[in-house]
């Protein structure tokens, strides 16, 4: 025995005097500090969930009510003396009647459905009647009688949008106070729409259109919908899963299977590392500088986007890629090899399947990423107003077309109320798209991942 | 071997990414955020009455979309650019250096802008001269130039309420600040003599002294807001004695949450601005590219559309959502009709 056990010895031999149920005051100190750090664990992980919670909590109740819609139920006569001035059925002479000379028959038919559920309408100028009805009802009325131009002189039964500010009533984002002070909108007019809504006229529906409509101007937050950014944003998605995929993963294999390893792979490896962290917007020069301005691709096309996302992707792909590689151990290479498989067979037949779930992983995180992207978008020209819908692949992917994330930061730029609660509905169906691609990639990862 | 289909799919897209990105049949615009809205209206009308498709309005600011008209003619670069300022020659030589030569000016309107601060705080009455009287780091008093002390606005006007001074005004890449700098600043700094000083200042230079008219003070009572009109909106709404600076269409739309401030004793609306009555407005501009005119389908029917009496007049749409109508809007009709392009600038 040497002295400093000899030494150590009583120290211990002192220690054990006590209790073991009682603590002495070094064990007191260290559970202490541990318990003040799960606490501050505890603490950051409320924070991060009041967070969470706060940001949610604001836009679905801002957005919630953007998936209901406001819709009244009129009878209109398409009068032959407004629509139809010379009578022939000429569908020429038909169409020249613009939007504008719709406008009347909307006000007569609202005069119709007051008079129909017995509301006293002297109080209102036969103007504010037809204010009610949003904007868009005439562009529906036109297009309905040039689509079928034989019921000129019918009356017909329609759905139409109610004006933005009637149906953010019905949603309390307008009351009777604010009303008042509204230029846009009177008193007499809600009171008015409430007795149109007792006797069923005004009804509120689910808003189907939210997801299907186009964009629509200032005037009209009633009808704008995500129609052509939903397409607009599966078109790029399209774009950036066929070409970076198969890219990236061509890419990771040759890096990690083939290539020597020396300084130059070495400076590659560095450079795709760089690449993952370069912010977004210097993707939207470089696809402006190449795609637009050099091989002369159109402004606002989803092509171009998917382009440029494509470059944004490909080096979370490599990277991820990769790691799945590196995982698959060595003694499935080599038995592979053992067996007579050329190379290029044990990666394809044996490691590249083993190495799936991993890069489909990557690959989804990837494209998640991608979706909510609005920087680089922002130089190409696809934070535009667009209405018309892109055409079917591959011709479409050259029309102009939005992205969503660009419709919500469009939308929060609007001088009308209104298009805050579009603005959060967009968040909220652009959260639901991230949380569907997130949920693939974590089912993907339990049904395929195989530990070694 | 699916790689290899995607992979394949993958060069037949970008084949055809060389054939097909030849024709392009919608208008294409780009520029000022102020007169988006209503090119947003007019577009979205045109779509609905005529057989062409809705023409494309970006965004971006004017001096961005002017730049980008003047990048050369061909089909991958825009049709016209929106513009709440005038042309500059910097843009017109631009233009000809890129071949495109014919550049037609259609004006389309005046936009007012207003003061407007929070509907439940008290309700003000400006001059210029309070405006610059309180927002500029320098003021006369006396004739002598001393930094500018004042902390409510009574003491700038005794007339006005005793609030704090917080102002919100457009950041200098707005072609709000312009108009801004230009009408209240500079014409308040010649009503409350503080020009003179800076005339004696500056050996009666004149630039040199509405330049140093348009300094305004850094100590937090002037913000510049570099973001649109939602977020000046947002910033009064948290600030209930802050002052914003919106445009006329802006207000319209949001008269429930602020009221509006006269200035000289005008109270600004469509009627007031379309006499001169309200002294702050600005003509708007869309600049178009003559040599596409007869290429892109709709392009000359859509410019017409926007100048037509039902869009452009005084009870058309624009007017309704703010835009005061050109009283000479029948001159812009003929000249788009022949296709004038715009005189040199003098």
């Amino acid at each position: 025995m040497n002295d400093i056990t000899a030494a150590a010895a009583p120290e211990a031999a002192r220690k054990r005097h006590g209790s073991l149920l009682v603590q002495d005051a070094r064990t007191k100190t260290r559970n202490a500090s541990e318990t003040r750090f799960r606490r501050l664990g505890l603490l950051a992980v409320a924070l991060g969930m009041l967070a969470l919670v706060g940001l949610l909590g604001s836009i679905l109740s801002n957005g919630l009510s953007a998936f209901k819609q406001t819709y009244l139920q009129v009878e209109v006569f398409l009068d032959p003396a407004k629509l139809d001035k010379t009578g022939s059925g000429d569908l020429a002479q038909i169409a020249k009647v613009s939007t504008f000379g719709y406008a009347p028959l909307i006000q007569a038919a609202m005069q119709g459905a007051a008079k129909e559920a017995g509301v006293d309408t002297s109080a209102l100028p036969a103007k504010a009647l037809g204010q009610m009805v949003s904007k868009e009802a005439p562009a529906t009325l036109r297009n309905f009688v040039l689509a079928s131009p034989e019921k000129i002189g019918q009356t017909v039964s329609f759905s139409l949008l109610a004006n933005g500010r009637i149906d953010g009533y019905f949603k309390g984002r307008v009351t009777m106070e604010s009303a008042a002070l509204d230029r846009n909108i009177s008193p007499e007019q809600l009171a008015f729409a409430d007795q149109l809504k007792a006797a069923g006229v005004l009804e509120t529906k689910f808003n189907w259109a939210f997801f299907t409509a186009p964009d629509a101007s200032d005037t009209r937050p009633e009808a704008a919908g995500l129609g052509v950014a939903i397409l607009g944003s599966i078109y790029m998605m399209l774009i950036v899963l066929c070409l970076s995929l198969p890219l990236g993963v061509a890419a990771s294999i040759y890096l990690e299977e083939f290539a020597p390893k020396n300084r130059f792979t070495d400076l590659i490896e560095v450079n795709i590392s760089n690449l993952a962290a370069v912010p977004s917007i210097v993707f939207g020069i470089l696809g402006l500088a190449i795609f637009i301005n050099l091989v002369g691709l159109p402004q606002s096309a989803p092509i171009v986007g998917g382009l440029v996302l494509t470059l944004m992707t490909l080096p979370t792909i490599i990277i991820a890629t990769r790691a799945a590689l590196k995982s698959v151990p060595p003694s499935i290479r080599d038995a592979a090899l053992g067996v007579g498989a050329s190379k290029m067979q044990s990666i394809f037949h044996h490691v590249l399947p083993l190495a799936m779930p991993g890069i489909l992983t990557g690959a989804i995180i990837g494209l998640a990423q991608a979706l909510g992207e609005t920087a680089p978008l922002l130089l190409i020209g696809m934070v535009a107003f667009v209405r018309e819908y892109p055409a079917g692949p591959p011709e479409g992917l050259f029309d102009p077309a939005a992205a969503l994330p660009v419709q919500v930061y469009n939308w929060t730029q609007r001088g009308d109320p209104a298009f805050v609660e579009r603005a959060s509905g967009a968040i909220i169906v652009l959260l639901v798209f991230l949380i569907v691609m997130n949920t693939a990639a974590i089912l993907l990862r339990r049904k395929f991942e195989r530990r070694w | 071997m699916s790689y290899a289909k995607t992979a394949v799919s993958a060069v037949a897209l970008f084949a055809a990414a060389t054939t097909s990105a030849a024709a392009r049949d919608n208008v294409q615009i780009a520029g000022s955020s102020t007169v988006l809205p209503y090119a947003a209206i007019v577009a979205e009308a045109f779509g609905e009455n005529f057989d062409f498709p809705t023409p494309v309005v970006e965004s971006g600011g004017s001096g961005a979309g002017r730049k980008k008209l003047c990048e050369g003619v061909g089909e991958n670069t825009i049709d016209i650019a929106n513009s709440s300022s005038k042309i500059k020659q910097s843009d017109i030589d631009l233009c000809a250096s890129n071949g495109v030569t014919e550049i037609m000016e259609v004006r389309i309107g005046y936009d007012g802008i207003v003061f407007a601060s929070d509907i439940s705080g008290p309700a003000y009455a400006f001059t210029p001269a309070d405006w610059h009287s309180a927002l500029a780091a320098e003021v006369a008093k006396d004739g002598v130039l001393s930094a500018n002390t004042n902390t409510t606005w009574a003491e700038v006007n005794s007339a006005l309420p005793a609030e704090d001074i917080l102002a919100f005004v457009p950041g200098t890449k707005h072609g709000t600040r312009e108009v801004f700098d230009d009408k209240v600043i500079v014409a308040g700094c010649e009503e409350n003599g503080t020009f003179d000083a800076h005339m004696a200042a500056n050996g009666g230079d004149k630039k040199a002294a509405e330049k140093a008219c348009m300094q305004l003070r850094t100590d937090g009572k002037s913000i510049d807001i570099d973001g649109d009109y939602t977020e000046t909106l947002a910033r009064v709404d948290a600030n209930k004695n802050g002052i914003g600076v919106f445009g006329l269409s802006f207000y319209q739309n949001n008269t429930d949450k602020l009221q509006v401030a006269t200035m000289g004793g005008v109270v600004p609306s469509v009627d007031s601005i379309s006499t001169g009555e309200y002294p702050v407005s600005r003509p708007l501009y869309f600049y178009v590219k003559n040599a596409h005119l007869d290429v892109i389908p709709g392009m000359q029917a859509y410019i017409e559309f926007f100048v037509s009496d039902e869009i452009a007049g005084p009870d058309g749409p624009l007017a309704a959502y703010g835009l005061v109508s050109d009283p000479e809007l029948a001159k812009t009709q003929d000249m788009v009709a022949n296709r004038v392009p715009m005189a040199p600038l003098n």
